[in-house]
């Protein structure tokens, strides 16, 4: 059960270090704390089971008529008098700051702390191509350079190094990723293949891309046809895992509204897929319609219309998905996020609409955001050309960088990896993740594999110069639950499975010990 | 090369269901189909893109636009002939490009240097690469399908036979042969040093008679296995008739290296061969001296393809490999029995029997249509065609048989491997009742077929070694329909070559959404102007490259793309 000694280079791994800083171990009790944080958070911390939802808003969101800046309503009712929402109907989120009345569900979210918006998101030179600029948000690129993985995909591949060979596995018996939809968006691009699968849709979420459509035509040609399909179906290589998620799980919120939803539908489907037990880590959703360019209010009432239709089901959708994690337990695990390739020109045009613009708000929700408004509204100048725009205040890929970090946990080499450069972090995630790595050598720990996990889990590490090493398990009391390593050992990579056996449900800690220091991290036994 | 052996392992449903690979939706009976009157009359339906491209897929390993243009500018009679035109060809030979074969310099044949046992494997690799060449190269002509019909019908095995000289031999005597004669093929093929050494032949003596060649010219090659009406009455030959035809076949082998055969009259059995009453009880006389191998080898074959059986029977091979698998009442009176009859007029020329059927009112009867399995090869071969991939040529032959290699390990492991047939039956797709072509699509072969078309749609390409990747110009592809800025023309011109079936609403619906994301169609045809405006800057070219190839990776995913 010894000694993998290859694939693993990719691996995250905790250092021991000069400045590693253990849990001290006193008269076996474990009493301090890391990083500041409670012992009994530790847990919510490892960041193993933290997952990531993508909500795509396709098109272009107007960001003015959906964060509306109050203080500049006398300059905005001259630019966009025609589709300006009356500032009498703003939710308010502040004296200034107001969200679109479709939108009082996030409104309330915003109150409690659980949502929060972030002003001018967007990039130098911003792209008003559709396509490009879709491309630039996947990719994470500068508006000038050209990518052809996604930011996304790239994370992935830190997990999943060498993807798809070897997958799926006994450790990762799960797509990396799933998009609910009919393609993959090149977000989830890795450097071979995407990393992740598209599952056509949520309401018959086994019916897989590409099994089938219509039913086959009656003759020779469509019986060969359906065959295929049914193959397709077959060797769908995540198929198992996903039937077997949905199986075990079932949705408990009733605010899901029942029809013309379609943004809902897909998070229902995610909020099962996490809740039958899959260890994906990204999923993505899409709502589409937001190229407004004429008629996204009716003249009658500014407030309703095409644009108030979108939000209003953003507003439902998070709203359901929000209530339903809560009831399923998993609220502490989902952090979401909204992306569009572009907000809208502040000059409304003389067809209720608006034409591509450059930055606009994005929204980050779950209950382990850092609620509250990011950033300032922005000016509006006293005379609005067709050419203005709105500048940018936050790089996009600031947002990107601060969930990596504090919600994903990724470390700052592979942070690097995935967004090939720096970039200021934001305070987005209310509970930072523990770090994956320290700095220093001597031996690496890397978070176990699965966890939460039922029956056996993986637990790895590395050894750089050869030494004794114990590598032992501890329950949240301290006691000693287990040794699973404890001899001397060469330099090199090892894996030791660890089955549950008698371990009860509940948090445990495992420590590498070498040369005078330890390591430790969190794990979890699930019922 | 014991076949029975083998087909044990594959033949009845019980071991079929138990073969890891079985696809378990496969046909458990043939399906039925509403009987197609439509015969061998000339086909008078409109010559569309719908009916030239059938007959591009059934007699071409894939077509490019020009292909299809060009059988358009045809009709479907002048096209047909065009593409059974296969005039004379001078081929260099293959090549070594192994440096470890140490019989031969890199960059030149081993075809003409002394037999070496320790470079079999690399020159047998070398004449795939050389075949998989031929087959890329794309001309408008049936002959490369043909030979495969041939390999096919004929089939020999490189890793059996062993010498690479004798397997490049045969491999030009079905080449040479390809649009020929099927009696002088036969013929041919029975002295065949390939075919002497795979079907042991060359140990076939009067004292030691060897049945296997004189079973299988019969079983499989020409009068084929009837209704078993006693023990030993295969109603069109019986047990006899297989001891009797080896017995005139005694005293041929190979001469080694040369390679050719010659007739050792001592090993000969002399005496009278008496066929069965399924033969008219033909009597060939036994001869003796020199030339009593030929002349006794000629009644052989004229006795055999004076059968009406030999010619239905080939009749029906030719039907499974280029229109459907299953053969009702009405096919076998209304086209088989009148190709049979064409063909033994023809003295068993096939050219005008191919013509004929491809020609056909039935070749081209809508049940007709998309009704096959692409075979590895069309899913290879004929999407490099599709794509219209640049590849490597002979100039350069390391570069190119290397992925020429690559190209037979993909199709390898979707179970066709050029020159190594499974066994003497050929591919078990043209026999194997009641699955037939169904048996290419399994849990494994499929998804085999689908990371190689989205290898190709990908902007990192097909990598051979990296940095030589083949990749797509969806481009240009894109640029050679009509509108190419139009989503609706694009998709359904692009949907017209890709597919032998017409897509539903919903799913061309599908196709654009994967290229547009949601977006407005409009928004293409601004992002497409914006490139062809600007066309070497990469940020005018990526936005539409990058959705040109999620839509061929789409539309190379529908399982529509696997019918031919």
């Amino acid at each position: 059960m010894l000694e993998g000694k290859s694939g693993m280079d990719r691996r995250r791994f905790l250092k021991i270090g000069a400045s590693a800083c253990a849990i001290p171990l006193a008269s076996g009790k474990l009493t301090a704390s890391v990083y500041g944080s409670p012992l009994s958070s530790l847990a919510a911390l490892a960041g193993n089971d933290r997952v990531l939802v993508v909500i795509r808003l396709d098109g272009g969101n107007d960001g003015l008529n959906m964060v509306l800046p109050l203080d500049q309503y006398a300059n905005l009712a001259k630019a966009r008098a025609n589709i300006l929402i009356p500032e009498a109907k703003a939710l308010k989120l502040t004296t200034a700051t107001g969200l679109h009345p479709a939108m009082p569900g996030l409104a309330k979210m915003y109150a409690d702390g659980k949502l929060r918006v972030i002003q001018s998101v967007g990039y130098p030179n911003h792209n008003q191509s559709h396509f490009r600029s879709t491309d630039i948000w996947f990719s994470a690129s500068d508006y000038n350079q050209v990518l052809t993985t996604g930011w996304l995909g790239r994370y992935l591949e830190t997990i999943y190094p060498g993807y798809p060979d070897g997958y799926p596995s006994k450790d990762f018996p799960d797509p990396p990723a799933i998009q609910i939809g009919s393609a993959l968006y090149t977000l989830l691009q890795g450097s071979s293949v995407p990393m992740g699968m598209a599952v056509a849709s949520a309401t018959s979420i086994y019916s897989l891309v590409p099994a089938g459509f219509d039913t086959a035509p009656a003759t020779p040609a469509g019986h060969e046809l359906t065959f295929i399909r049914q193959m397709f179906t077959e060797t769908q290589k995540y198929g198992e895992s996903i039937k077997k998620a949905i199986a075990a799980a079932t949705n408990k919120s009733t605010l899901y509204p029942a029809t013309g939803n379609t943004l809902s539908d897909q998070l229902k489907g995610v909020a099962r897929l996490i809740a039958g037990g899959l260890q994906t880590k990204v999923y993505v959703v899409s709502l589409r319609g937001f190229d407004t360019h004429a008629n996204q209010v009716l003249a009658a009432d500014v407030t309703t219309g095409s644009h108030a239709a979108l939000l209003t089901k953003l507003n439902d959708a998070i709203v359901a998905f929000q209530d339903d994690l809560r009831l399923l337990g998993l609220e502490n695990r989902v952090m979401g996020m909204t992306m569009s390739e572009f907000g809208r020109r502040i000059l409304s045009n003389a067809s209720l609409g608006t034409d591509h613009g450059t930055s606009a708000p994005l929204l980050v929700w779950g209950a382990g955001v850092s609620g509250g408004l990011l950033g300032t509204n922005p000016v509006i100048p006293a005379t609005v050309t067709v050419k203005d725009n709105i500048p940018m205040q936050y790089d996009y890929r600031s947002i990107y960088s601060s969930i990596l970090k504090d919600w994903m946990g990724v470390a700052g080499a592979d942070l690097q990896t995935v967004l090939l450069k720096d970039f200021p972090a934001l305070p987005i995630v209310g509970s930072p993740v523990l770090p994956r790595s320290l700095a220093g050598a001597g031996a690496e720990l890397e978070q176990n594999f699965p966890n939460p996990f039922r029956g056996a889990t993986t637990l790895r590490y590395r050894v750089s110069s050869g030494d004794r090493v114990r590598l032992r398990v501890f329950d949240s009391h301290g006691a000693l639950v287990r040794v699973v390593a404890d001899g001397f050992h060469a330099p090199g990579t090892y894996a030791r499975t660890l089955e549950a056996g008698s371990m009860s449900p509940g948090t445990y800690f495992y420590q590498l010990e070498m040369g005078g220091k330890t390591l430790q991290r969190p794990m979890e036994v699930m019922r | 090369m014991d076949r029975r052996t083998m087909l044990a392992k594959t033949s009845g449903s019980a071991a079929l269901a138990g073969d890891p690979a079985f696809a378990r939706y496969a046909n458990a009976a043939l399906p039925k189909r509403a009987a197609v009157t439509a015969g061998l009359e000339p086909f008078a339906g409109a010559w569309d893109k719908r009916h030239a491209s059938h007959l591009l897929r059934r007699v071409l390993f894939g077509f490019a636009k020009a292909d299809l243009d060009k059988a358009l500018s045809l009709n479907s009679a002048n096209c047909v002939d065009a593409l059974l035109d296969v005039a004379e060809e001078t081929l260099p030979p293959p090549v070594s490009t192994d440096a470890g074969d140490t019989g031969v310099t890199v960059g030149q044949t081993w075809t003409t240097v002394a037999y070496d046992g320790n470079f079999n494997g690399t020159r047998q690799r070398s004449l795939q690469n050389w075949w998989m060449a031929l087959i890329l190269g794309r001309k408008f002509s049936a002959r490369e399908k043909l030979i495969l019909f041939w390999h096919n019908h004929l089939a020999t095995e490189l890793d059996v036979v062993g010498d690479p000289k004798y397997a490049y031999m045969h491999h030009l005597l079905l080449r040479k042969n390809a649009v020929g004669n099927f009696r002088d093929l036969v013929r041919q093929i029975t002295v065949d040093p390939a075919m002497l050494q795979y079907l042991n032949g060359d140990s076939n003596t009067n004292t030691n008679p060897n049945e296997n060649y004189g079973r299988e010219l019969q079983e499989l090659f020409t009068v084929g296995k009837g209704p078993e009406t006693a023990a030993g009455n295969y109603t069109n030959y019986t047990e006899e008739d297989v001891k009797a035809a080896a017995r005139v076949l005694t005293g041929w082998r190979d001469v080694r290296d040369t390679p050719t055969a010659e007739f050792q009259d001592k090993k000969h059995d002399v005496k009278d061969k008496v066929f069965s009453a399924a033969y008219g009880n033909t009597v060939i006389t036994g001869r003796a001296g020199t030339d009593a191998g030929t002349l006794e080898l000629d009644d052989l074959i004229k006795m055999i393809f004076a059968q009406t059986e030999t010619a239905k029977y080939f009749c029906r091979k030719l039907y499974r490999f280029f229109v459907y698998y299953a053969i009702d009442a009405t096919v076998e009176a209304n086209i088989i029995a009148p190709l049979a009859d064409q063909l033994m007029k023809a003295d068993y020329d096939i050219k005008p029997v191919l013509a004929t059927l491809f020609k056909s009112a039935h070749f081209h009867d809508a049940a007709n249509l998309g009704c096959q399995i692409k075979t590895p090869m069309d899913v290879v071969a004929g999407t490099l065609s599709l794509l219209e991939a640049a590849l490597p040529d002979g100039a350069d032959p390391i570069k190119q048989y290397t992925l020429m290699a690559l190209m037979v390990g993909e199709a390898s492991r979707m179970q066709l491997e050029i020159g190594n047939p499974p066994n003497v039956a050929g591919w078990s797709a043209y026999y194997q009742d009641p699955v037939f072509y169904e048996v290419w699509i399994n849990s494994d072969t499929l998804p085999r077929r689908v990371q190689f078309t989205d290898k190709l749609a990908s902007a990192k390409g097909y990598g051979y070694p990296t940095g030589n990747a083949i990749t797509t110009d969806v481009l240009a592809l894109a640029n050679a329909t009509s509108k190419p800025g139009t989503v609706d023309t694009l998709v359904s011109e692009l949907a017209a070559i890709f597919y032998p079936i017409t897509l539903t609403d919903v799913q061309i619906k599908y196709l654009k959404d994967v290229m547009l994301s949601g977006l407005p169609e409009y928004e293409w045809g601004v992002e497409w102007d914006d490139y062809v405006a600007a066309p070497a800057d990469a940020t005018k070219i990526k936005p539409v490259e990058t959705r040109l190839r999620a839509l061929f990776g789409a539309m190379m995913q529908l399982a529509e793309f696997q019918l031919c």
